[in-house]
């Protein structure tokens, strides 16, 4: 073997160095100065008064009734975008792995939304939802739906909703490209199987696509899980977490608070709070997602 | 009729579901080009602009004449391409060592680039604000690049080491009977072989840093303001120039989706071999 060569045993560890010692620099040791940071009091306009308080930050928020507000949001937020996304996207999928003259096309236009600059998409819909010329309130009085126009992120009621339509759009052809991917890696001797044994289109669905495609869409839902909790570009622009609280989630409220408030020790106790959750709830889906998968 | 029953069948079941589906995704898109095209006094009266005779450029030429836009695209340009090619150079080496080697750690470093994909961007942003401050870096192109390399480099090294993992281990080893060292089994075998899946990992950096907003308007400024961060000033204080905005969006969307309608296929397979197979 020639990794035996003289030297051969450190070389790897010389190969990855230069990726592994930037990203120690540029992720891990912010990531342990948010941790610093948010055992502390500090405000950055005021440099002085930077001083150790513990855990005074965390205790703060847990009493904090907008943290509570963002925590709820976060999760409704999660719960609608993430399963609206993968359903889209699941038919899309099943409808693109048909076939049919303009397929090629059809694929690549989907897939646009994906590729677009969040800012853009986020004042894409803005103006689609806008209370005054919006493309949407016409649509909707032509057809007799509403009476007048409805500012849809103007009110308290509507606005979150209105976001996770966008995420929605936003998201959906990343599931409908790895589900894609996964229809085609089922051998299609598994449908002529049962096709053999009489089994219905519904049947057919139910124990030879969806097994075929667990493993992708517990993958691609993890991925959508986390990217999607950590999303606040889109609600940033499209409401900056307003009206009031209606749009907070809790990574908006730690930028907010860093950013407006200039808070940086109780903005960082946010984040680092928003993490922990993410994690735990990351390890509860693996676990779950696990044990249907065995199932 | 037998023949017309199917095709029937087909366009009900299968091509006006997708229609539908297409009209959704690119709607919105459709929707700010035509906006764009509209006169902004047409705009506030009667709406946007349907038919081509009332389409005009002049929001377009307002863009480009009144506002730094252009300027903001060159540096969205310049952070987009070091971005790519810091990404891209502190990967090559390391996907190689994942890609060939079977050492101690080589799990737990793996881990640790996918585990960086999926901290929070919140997280990040204060501590890294608060380092560019101390270096002096706030508002450079240097601050922005060296924030998107955070995304880039576990990316990176994922997409290569997947791309690499591809090209059979017999070739590097013919290389290094015939008088090849490790490395130049590296530099003149597996980096001519793995380029287009180089090529297509770079364009995708060079989207997410093209559009990415928070870091932009966090560690940017004044000097150096992004395409996004330009966008989202454009908006006024009490109304919203949607013609202007929109013109903006249509132009700073523009390469992405080009380049992205070209890299999709390769993107895809090296996105989803990992999943589909594992």
């Amino acid at each position: 073997m020639t990794r035996r060569r003289k030297g051969g045993a450190t070389l790897p560890y010389w190969l990855l160095s230069p990726a592994v010692v930037v990203t120690l620099f540029i992720v891990f040791v912010p990531m342990a100065e948010a941790v610093f940071l948010s055992l502390h009091d500090y405000l950055i306009w005021k440099p002085t008064s930077f001083a150790f308080v513990g855990l005074k930050n965390f205790i703060t928020a847990l009493g904090d009734e907008v943290f509570w507000i963002s925590a709820w949001h976060t999760l409704i937020w999660i719960g609608l975008t993430v399963p609206a996304q993968m359903l889209l996207g699941l038919v899309t999928a099943l409808l693109l792995n048909r076939t049919f003259p303009w397929r090629g096309l059809a694929r690549a236009l989907v897939i646009i939304p994906w590729a677009l600059p969040s800012v853009i998409t986020a004042l894409m819909w803005r103006w689609i939802y806008d209370a005054n010329n919006g493309v949407l309130n016409d649509i909707l009085v032509r057809i007799g739906v509403l009476q007048s126009a409805f500012p849809w992120l103007a009110d308290p009621d509507s606005a979150l909703l209105s976001i996770v339509l966008t995420l929605t759009w936003q998201g959906f052809p990343f599931f409908a490209v790895m589900i894609l991917a996964g229809l085609q890696a089922i051998p299609s001797s598994h449908y002529e199987a049962a096709d053999i044994d009489g089994a219905t289109t519904w049947q057919q669905f139910r124990h030879v696509t969806l097994p075929g495609i667990a493993g992708v869409l517990v993958t691609a839902g993890l991925l959508r899980l986390i990217w999607v909790a950590n999303s606040i570009d889109v609600i940033f622009v499209m409401t900056g977490g307003g009206p009031g609280y209606a749009t907070y989630t809790l990574p908006l409220y730690a930028f907010i608070e860093a950013r407006t408030s200039l808070n940086f020790g109780y903005g960082s106790a946010l984040a680092v709070m928003f993490t922990i959750i993410l994690g735990a709830f990351i390890v509860f889906y693996l676990r779950r997602a696990g044990r249907s998968l065995e199932a | 009729m037998s023949r017309r029953t199917p095709l029937l069948r087909r366009i009900v079941t299968t091509d006006l579901p997708v229609a539908l589906i297409v009209c959704f995704a690119i709607g919105p898109y459709l929707w700010m080009v035509l906006t764009s095209l509209t006169p902004d006094k047409r705009l506030a009266a009667i709406g946007v602009a349907l038919a081509p005779v009332d389409w005009v450029i002049e929001n377009y030429e307002r863009l480009f004449s009144r506002t730094t836009f252009i300027e903001n695209l060159g540096n969205s340009l310049i952070v987009a391409s070091g971005t790519v090619v810091v990404g891209l150079a502190l990967s090559i080496t390391a996907a190689y060592a994942f890609s060939r080697f079977r050492f101690r750690g080589r799990r737990f470093l793996m881990l640790q680039f996918l585990v960086i994909n999926m901290f929070p961007i919140v997280l990040l942003i204060l501590p890294l604000f608060v380092m560019m401050r101390r270096l002096g870096l706030l508002d450079t192109h240097a601050a922005l690049i060296i924030a998107n390399a955070t995304i880039a480099i576990p990316f990176s090294v994922w997409m290569l080491t997947s791309y690499m993992n591809g090209i059979p281990t017999e070739l590097d080893e013919a290389a290094m009977t015939d008088g090849c060292s490790r490395t130049g089994a590296l530099w003149r075998i597996v980096l001519p072989l793995c380029w287009p899946g180089m090529v297509a990992t770079g364009i995708y950096i060079f989207i997410t840093a093209w559009n990415e907003y928070l870091y932009a308007l966090t560690l940017g400024g004044r000097k150096v303001r992004t395409m996004t961060v330009a966008l989202q000033t454009l908006i006024g204080e009490y109304q919203i120039e949607w013609g202007l905005l929109t013109a903006g969006g249509v132009v700073g969307a523009l390469p992405v989706t080009i380049l992205f309608l070209v890299v999709q296929r390769r993107l895809v397979s090296g996105l989803t071999a990992g999943a589909v197979k594992g």
